[in-house]
């Protein structure tokens, strides 16, 4: 058992679960200092711990890479499968069925999402699996040593591999076609949006993806890439300010919301969403217009961040099964194995 | 003439997607209900409609329902392989033909009957144009039962049990059947010498369909959750859970106790499975070869977390594409084997309808004992034809869900415990599921070195101790794995190994071996690996062994020759890969073409035995070394069969 060790000096101070902060620890990172992946761990701890999710109620997934590893760093007290590369979403997809309480966390790369497991990412968007899929995205290849991925700007350099010569892939569109419930973008210099967008993901009934521009220290932190700090913070352009706000009317702003029209929407939960647009009218629940701001700020070399869609009403994945209300993998024998009179039946069955 | 009666084989040749299914299908279940052994084998190509096919009936009073090679009554309706079906009646034999096919008869040794189709379902004005050439398919059964003496009765029970009961089709049907029959009633001679006779020795028996009978056993077993891909052979394993379970596992509430999931391709499938089986459920797939490659790297996962799970293979010939629609046992070395890395898999071998049912709830036990992935293989003509069978049983033991710790065990425990700790000795540790509240259950799996714990680990000593423990555990496995099956012959000197479909044929091969050269054999069929004790033992008392199995290379004796190298020498493969169904003819001429005829039985044998070489040459085609003294005693076969 991985322990989450606790740190020195952490006040124990518990939320509504009873819960400290390092009940929502993981072991200790060992990513490069400074990578962006990091950083959303700690999101994800100071998110949870927020939303006073109990551990135990979370399962963990990702696939192969720097960002796969990073389930080891963050709910030690949750169950975790660091499975094959590009395949978390079939597992997650399975497991997931076996208690309908549970809910999901996925952590993917770039490489394990756009390349490699394109095909099971969509699908995964297209069934709308109650869960969090998170992907850290930097364009790069990192454990093996500075690849380009599928997200990789056409004309980057890297050392090794000279000039991309393809487009990118974006991840956000790719999940928007195949008709995903929720797609956000954040940039893991932001670590406040990228918090609220967590909760309301957490909160939202179906997939819900959040692509983080995760700049990689080691192997693609050019001043000119897409994926670095530096043009991240040039040329973010956030689409709204984004506060969570969870049911119950515990309304928790962290800073004042600044003069000018807030949209809400509404989850499942009763949360809400409450989104502050800075420029035009955006609406998240139009898939036409998420289309538009995309293309628009690819045309624009913006880093468009926040929520670009959100379908809060459409049945997940397991609601299509209607499944018992013990969880399947509590069930027993009595409730298994059709009984012996059935037998007689079956061989009626056959001619 | 002789009469010939229940014994002989019917082949029908049709056009794919003409409907002619369920005309064949009523033939051999109309034979079957008569009282009298019979199987029925459908060749038909990888295409939905137009291509040839053809469907071969074996009538056989005395049991022997593995495919035989001649053709003593064909059926010809497609002009396009109407000189092929021609030339295949066997010398003596009949033909019936559509007389619409005008092609020339060029066969003076068969008997001819030209059958006016188009005409007969004219004449009934019930039948609307666009079903004449489906139920045109019924008026050669009609003409057919009439000629051989199909009982009119049986073939309306195996109409009505066809469509259900529902009175409209049953009586086109049936009409159009009848049309049939008294047309050749007034106008054909019988000048051919093949009956039918009533028999009882289908008493008690059912018929099914081996994928069938893998869905209905895996429903006995509690299956909880399934995901596939739709491929030739094996769709209908996965349909055939989507068809009972709603039936057999009918709540009152309404609500369901498992979930069955179209994947996007077997990657998926199989991933959703691991997933599935990793987090609690009775988990399964079914596949065939070419989703089996894909799924190749999900089974090494599944390996070395040790997830169980269930995964059909219903084999059709490779390699790659293949032959889609054609029959082999060509995936035991690749599932063997599957994976990178040292790996071993646990493997039930199926052999009949019957096994399809048992094992597809035994597996389950075994998988969640072993905490393993279980392959099952099947193959296309046991999956996909309909086969005679004891009715199926329920299953005689409790499930096992192998070793679970859930909050009251952890507390138990005080929390202490390791997902790869082996506590018993037995190379098995404990598992907890999601869902799991007690803070201490969760552990985290990954398909990279981890240590009894579960942490992740790079160092050697760690890892070696764990494919260490993985490898007790595969010995462990021999406790739970089906033994085999064996049916001896009082005096034999010789044994015959073998897995899977290929029995009935065996059985076949042993009478006429035993007839006709006095050979006289043991059989052992294999029903899983690793191999159990029973196998060791057969395999020391033999001089000579000869494994037989539908593939190229002979993998089962591949893989017996690794396990059992001190036994090498008298190990001998007779394998033939060529898509068909055994044979009794190909296991005689390959037994026979491998026979050591010695001196004096069970004398002395190592001394003697130069080497085998491993022979990879088709058995087949050699003209048998026949042994020359061999007009030996003609006692009875006394086959029984004794399960352990």
């Amino acid at each position: 058992m991985t322990q989450a060790l606790p740190m020195a000096g952490a006040a124990a101070n518990a939320n509504a679960a009873g819960l400290s902060k390092n009940d929502y620890r993981g072991a200790p990172s060992t990513l490069c200092l400074g990578c962006g992946h990091n950083s959303i761990a700690s999101q994800i701890i100071a998110a949870m711990y927020e939303l006073n999710v109990i551990p135990e109620d979370v399962i963990k997934f990702s696939g192969i890479g720097c960002s796969s590893k990073s389930p080891t760093y963050f709910m030690s007290r949750s169950f975790g499968f660091n499975s094959l590369h590009g395949r978390m979403p079939s597992i997650a997809t399975g497991a997931l069925f076996a208690d309908y309480r549970l809910k999901g966390i996925g952590v993917s790369g770039d490489g394990d999402t756009a390349s490699i497991g394109m095909g099971q990412f969509k699908h995964m968007m297209r069934r709308n699996v109650d869960m969090v899929y998170i992907v850290e995205n930097n364009g790069v290849y990192g454990l093996t040593k500075g690849q380009f991925s599928a997200t990789a700007d056409k004309g980057l350099h890297l050392k090794k591999q000279g000039e991309n010569p393809y487009m990118p892939i974006d991840i956000c569109m790719e999940a928007l076609a195949s008709n995903a419930t929720f797609v956000a973008r954040s940039f893991a210099g932001n670590p406040k949006q990228v918090k609220e967008l967590l909760k309301a993901a957490f909160a939202h009934k179906g997939i819900a993806l959040i692509d983080i521009i995760s700049p990689c220290v080691t192997f693609n932190n050019q001043e000119n890439a897409v994926h670095s700090y530096a043009w991240g913070k040039d040329h973010e352009e956030p689409l709204h300010e984004i506060s969570y706000i969870p049911p119950r009317n515990e309304i928790v702003l962290e800073r004042e919301m600044e003069a000018g029209e807030v949209r809400e929407v509404a989850l499942h939960d009763g949360s809400v969403v409450a989104l502050k647009n800075l420029e035009k009218g955006y609406d998240p629940t139009n898939r036409y217009e998420a289309l538009r701001a995309m293309e628009d700020a690819q045309r624009n070399n913006w880093l468009l961040t926040g929520l670009l869609y959100l379908e809060p009403e459409k049945p997940d994945l397991m609601s299509h099964y209607n499944l018992v209300d013990t969880p399947l993998n509590r069930l027993t024998e009595a409730e298994l194995r059709p009984t012996t009179d059935m037998i007689n039946k079956v061989n009626e069955l056959m001619f | 003439m002789n009469k010939i009666a229940n014994d002989f084989c019917i082949t029908v040749g049709t056009k794919n997607g003409s409907g002619s299914s369920t005309a064949n299908t009523t033939i051999l279940r109309s034979i079957f209900k008569m009282g009298i052994p019979v199987s029925g084998k459908n060749l038909f190509p990888s295409n939905i409609q137009g291509l040839p096919t053809w469907y071969t009936i074996r009538v056989s009073k005395d049991g022997y329902i593995g495919r035989r090679e001649e053709n003593d009554i064909v059926i010809a309706m497609n002009p396009d392989s109407f000189a092929r079906d021609l030339a295949s009646v066997h010398p003596g034999g009949v033909f019936f033909y559509a007389d619409d096919i005008k092609q020339p008869i060029t066969r003076a040794d068969v008997t001819v009957y030209p059958m006016p189709i188009k005409s007969i379902v004219r004449a009934d004005a019930n039948i609307p144009s666009d079903f004449r050439d489906l139920v045109g398919n019924m008026v050669y059964v009609g003409v057919l039962a009439q000629m051989i003496g199909m009982d009119m009765e049986k073939i309306l029970a195996a109409l009505t049990f066809h469509f259900k009961g529902k009175q409209k089709p049953i009586d086109m049907n049936f009409n159009a059947l009848k049309a049939g029959a008294e047309w050749a009633k007034a106008n054909l001679e019988k000048k051919d010498p093949y009956y039918l006779e009533s028999m009882n020795k289908t008493d008690g028996l059912i018929m099914a369909d081996g994928n069938t009978a893998g869905a209905l056993g895996s429903i006995f077993g509690g299956v909880q959750f399934a995901a596939w891909y739709p491929i030739t052979p094996a769709t209908s394993l996965a349909e055939g859970l989507n068809e009972y379970l709603p039936k057999l596992r009918k709540r009152e509430d309404g609500k369901h106790t498992y979930a069955i999931v179209q994947a996007e391709d077997e990657l998926a499938a199989l991933g959703m499975v691991v997933g599935a089986g990793w987090a609690g459920l009775r988990a399964m797939t079914s596949t065939s070869g070419p989703g089996l490659s894909l799924m190749t790297e999900f089974a090494g996962l599944a390996y070395y977390a040790e997830v169980p799970l269930v995964l059909w293979d219903v084999q059709r010939i490779g390699p790659s594409t293949g032959l889609p629609t054609r029959t082999t046992q060509g995936d035991l070395t690749f599932t063997h084997f599957i994976g990178h890395g040292d790996s071993q898999s646990v493997i039930l071998l199926p052999g009949d309808v019957f096994e399809c049912f048992e094992f597809g709830w035994k597996s389950f036990d075994i998988a969640e004992r072993l905490q393993t992935p279980i392959f099952v293989l099947s193959d296309l003509d046991m999956g996909m034809n309909q086969w005679m069978s004891k009715p199926f049983e329920y299953p005689n033991q409790p499930m096992d869900r192998g070793k679970i710790l859930w909050e009251k065990d952890l507390e138990e425990l005080k929390g202490n415990w390791g997902r790869y700790l082996d506590v018993d000795g037995d190379g098995i540790g404990k598992r907890t599921f999601p869902g799991n509240k007690h803070p201490a259950s969760s552990y985290f799996t990954r398909g990279t070195g981890h240590d009894a714990y579960a942490r992740y680990s790079e160092e050697a000593p760690v890892y070696v101790e764990n494919m260490e423990r993985l490898r007790k555990k595969h010995e462990t496995a021999k406790l739970y794995v089906p033994a085999p099956v064996f049916h001896t012959t009082k005096g034999a000197t010789v044994g015959i190994l073998s897995y899977g479909s290929t029995e009935s044929a065996i059985f076949e091969a042993q009478a006429q071996l035993e007839k006709e050269h006095g050979l006289k054999s043991d059989f052992m069929r294999v029903r899983a690996t690793p191999f159990t004790k029973e196998v060791d033992q057969f395999l020391a008392k033999y001089d000579q062994i000869f494994v037989v199995e539908m593939n190229r290379d002979g993998q089962m004796n591949q893989i017996l020759l690794m396990e059992y190298p001190q036994f090498a020498s008298k190990l001998k493969s007779v394998a033939v890969g060529d898509g068909l169904p055994a044979s009794a003819k190909w296991i005689r001429e390959g037994i026979l073409a491998k026979y050591v005829k010695t001196g004096v039985a069970k004398k002395k044998p190592a001394a003697k035995k130069k080497p085998a070489a491993v022979v990879k040459k088709s058995p087949v085609k050699k003209s048998a070394a026949k042994p020359s003294s061999s007009k030996a005693k003609k006692s009875a076969v006394t086959s029984k069969s004794k399960k352990k």
